[in-house]
């Protein structure tokens, strides 16, 4: 028996999840295709964008002002680990890699919780996004439909820096080839520390937008980091579009199955990527060799 | 229902039987006690009797008290969904330590015999963060053991954390304290000898909320529950629900099972918009149930379902705002504003308060009295022997606590304690800041429980 109000509804539940998943994992994708660093910190960064956020709304009382400082923040501190620690490993061995991206997530995590404590907090939307709106098959929260539209156009401004700008243009060729793009006579350090942080950004961005919804805590990034990584998989490893699709693929499975046995939903989204990596190492729109 | 009498005269537990005769007995009994005891008996035989005094030494007897101090391994979530919570527990712990360290009047009125410290020692408290998991929290109890030689372990905050320290003090011989624990099961299929429960339960928060809602609310109505994913959340809303359907003829139009630690409850949230339930009961639990029920107002679902908390959350008022719990029934074990009904819950808030700066949640006040219950217990008995002090448990004598008389019943190891029964205040009704609910009633214990075999407790061994 399917219940199609509840059919919609989720299907545009998973909508605004995939968007979000979307946006996090081009993060994490253009990080590891350019800089070949699997970022385990990525969910830390998440979570700082919404602490930070959360910090300056305290202050200022602005939402406005939070998702600027939340991302403005999380570039910051992308740049300097980039600068400071990450550069250190690019000659290392990929276990080096994991081992001093996932110990500087937990430095974030517990340097929040010893400040924050470890209560949830609450960055309320605002205030012309307060309520619900009918859509006629549902109710649907009024801050979720513009965190569709807010999380739209941070995809869209990504794809016009990656797409249409000189950089976006040299970050695409250091994702193909990295060595030539330093053989060209362009400084790769400078361009690795700049992807670093538009990839933390967009992490961190999604956290603060992200956080009416959810409310935000130190370990909120640690369930998103998985789905991030899923996404990554299904998609193609340094793919934006890919990161793109497999959000909203990613965001209608957890939705869809949730309607029959919210039980399945992660099962459904580990079968779709063993499926992905069977048929399509490479992931859906990624280059083969680039996995 | 009546304390039975049997635990006031005796049975194998009474006082006059020698330890030694006591020994005999379990080992004759021993054979059919199963695995359990085997890794206890096999340990015994390689340690001198030398050390012994009256009994062979057993778990972390007697060298974990033959120092000035004696240790107490708590793991508590300090991380996580249950964090806020767990943090809240560990200061009811220390401030239950700190009492028996001084002698504090408080923990005088509930154990008489506690002069500073328990048996001429000081009592030290050793934390670790479970992370509410139960291999973190076994592991490091395990280590706790090893290096500090505990005598006495607590903290859960998931059930699924209790039963499996349930089973590894059963197997360790060293007791026991739960902590919160709100499972059926924790003194039920999975009790132990060496465990003792004080909080109430899916059982008798049911049996408590049960009738206050069909009152409130009448009956024929249609829930939907969400319900978090293990031995908890599934026995309480099966206790829960078994009561309405029954005594109430409610129909349950949906039940929505979230993993622990879930974020963004929106698709869960849609099928119960969707389902034409009228009553929204959340069995969720720390920030999930924050999480939840901030979202179900998003949604719309509050307040068009009325919401119900059957079994309550420590600072969901705090974290979630009292705009969101105003008229929202809730079944808790203790809430602060009982200091004007109980003599020692009024000295307990007020010790608390001084040293923590807010009014203690249920979690410590749990965390205090079951610490509390565990030195009187040793006390009385005079002694560390593992079972002398459960023997003292079962011995099932009242004694007073932050919510009148309570004691233990010797067949399940379940604290007879009454359930509180609260609504929560609307802002403009909230007298200070931290006044959040109201208490409605006091329900005596024992009329809620089950009868100790009713899900299936057998206790195992002493020794």
């Amino acid at each position: 028996m399917i219940n199609w109000a509840n059919f919609i509804s989720q299907c545009f539940n998973g909508l605004v999840l995939g968007a979000l998943l979307a946006l996090i994992s081009s993060g994490l994708t253009i990080i590891y295709g350019t800089l070949g660093v699997l970022n385990l910190a990525h969910g830390a960064m998440f979570m700082l964008g919404g602490y930070a956020g959360w910090v300056a709304y305290s202050y200022t009382g602005s939402f406005i002002v939070a998702v600027i400082a939340g991302s403005m923040f999380v570039l910051v501190v992308g740049v300097v680990t980039e600068r400071v620690i990450i550069r250190s490993f690019y000659a290392r061995t990929p276990e080096d890699q994991l081992l001093v991206t996932f110990g500087l997530g937990i430095v974030f995590v517990e340097t929040v919780r010893f400040f924050f404590g470890s209560l949830s907090k609450m960055v309320p939307p605002p205030p012309g996004l307060v309520g619900i709106t009918p859509l006629g098959f549902m109710f649907y929260p009024t801050y979720r439909l513009a965190l569709l539209a807010i999380v739209a156009a941070a995809l869209l401004a990504l794809y016009v820096v990656l797409y249409r700008t000189r950089i976006g243009m040299i970050v695409r060729a250091g994702i193909e080839d990295a060595v030539m793009v330093g053989s060209l006579g362009i400084d790769v350090y400078k361009v690795f520390m700049l992807v670093f942080g538009i990839g933390a950004m967009a992490a961190g961005f999604a956290g603060i937008v992200n956080a009416p919804v959810v409310s935000i805590a130190p370990d909120v990034g640690e369930a998103i980091l998985v789905q991030t990584f899923v996404v990554v998989v299904i998609g193609g490893v340094g793919s934006f579009p890919g990161a793109v699709l497999g959000g909203l693929i990613a965001g209608e499975i957890i939705s869809i199955t949730s309607m029959f046995d919210p039980g399945y939903s992660y099962v459904m989204l580990f079968v779709a990527m063993t499926l992905v990596l069977v048929l399509r190492p490479y992931g859906l729109l990624g280059t083969a060799g680039r996995e | 229902m009546t304390k039975p009498d049997v635990t006031k005269n005796g049975g194998p537990a009474a006082d006059g039987l020698s330890r030694r005769n006591l020994l005999r007995q379990a080992a004759a009994t021993g054979a059919g006690i199963g695995a359990f005891s085997m890794g206890g008996a096999g340990n015994i035989q390689f340690i001198p009797a030398a050390l012994a005094q009256n009994e062979p030494p057993m778990g972390t007897w007697p060298a974990g008290s033959q120092g000035p101090t004696v240790s107490i391994g708590a793991t508590v979530p300090l991380t996580g969904t249950y964090a806020a919570s767990g943090s809240d527990e560990s200061k009811g712990m220390q401030l239950a330590v700190d009492h028996i360290n001084e002698g504090h009047p408080l923990i005088k009125k509930i154990a008489p015999k506690v002069t500073k410290g328990l048996l001429g020692k000081q009592v030290k408290l050793l934390v670790a963060d479970s992370a509410a998991k139960p291999n973190e929290a076994v592991q490091a109890q395990q280590t706790f053991i090893n290096q500090n030689k505990i005598i006495l372990m607590t903290g859960s905050t998931s059930s699924a954390v209790a039963v499996a320290l349930n089973h590894f003090a059963e197997r360790e011989k060293v007791l026991y304290v739960t902590a919160i624990t709100g499972s059926n099961d924790t003194t039920g299929k999975d009790c132990v000898r060496y465990s003792f429960r004080q909080n109430f339960y899916g059982q008798t928060a049911a049996a408590a909320i049960g009738p206050v809602l069909l009152k409130q609310f009448g009956k024929n109505r249609k829930s939907a529950f969400m319900t978090p994913d293990y031995t908890y959340g599934h026995t309480v809303t099966k206790s829960v629900n078994d009561y309405l359907t029954q005594h109430g003829g409610w129909t349950m139009v949906t039940n929505q099972v979230s993993p622990l630690g879930t974020q963004d409850f929106s698709q869960y949230l849609t099928n119960i918009a969707n389902s034409g339930a009228e009553f929204l009961l959340n069995v969720n639990w720390g920030r999930d149930a924050v999480l939840s029920i901030q979202q179900a107002k998003q949604f719309g679902i509050i307040p068009k379902m009325t919401l119900i908390v059957p079994y309550q959350t420590p600072f969901l008022a705090k974290e979630a705002g009292p705009e969101l719990t105003a008229g929202v029934y809730a079944a808790t074990d203790f809430w602060w504003t009982l200091e004007d009904k109980y003599p020692l819950a009024k000295m307990f808030v007020e010790a608390f308060d001084k040293k923590y700066g807010y009014k203690p949640e249920w979690g410590a006040n749990n965390s205090y009295m079951q610490f509390a219950a565990w030195a009187r217990m040793v006390s009385e008995a005079g002694s560390f022997y593992p079972p002398d002090i459960i023997k003292q448990y079962e011995k099932g004598e009242t004694f007073p606590s932050t919510v009148g008389d309570v004691h233990f019943r010797p067949e399940d190891h379940q604290a007879v304690h009454p359930v509180i029964i609260v609504r929560g205040k609307k802002p403009s009704d909230m007298k200070n800041k931290e006044d959040y609910w109201e208490v409605l009633e006091v329900l005596p214990g024992a009329p809620l429980m089950q009868t100790p075999d009713a899900f299936g407790c057998k206790l195992g061994a002493y020794t």
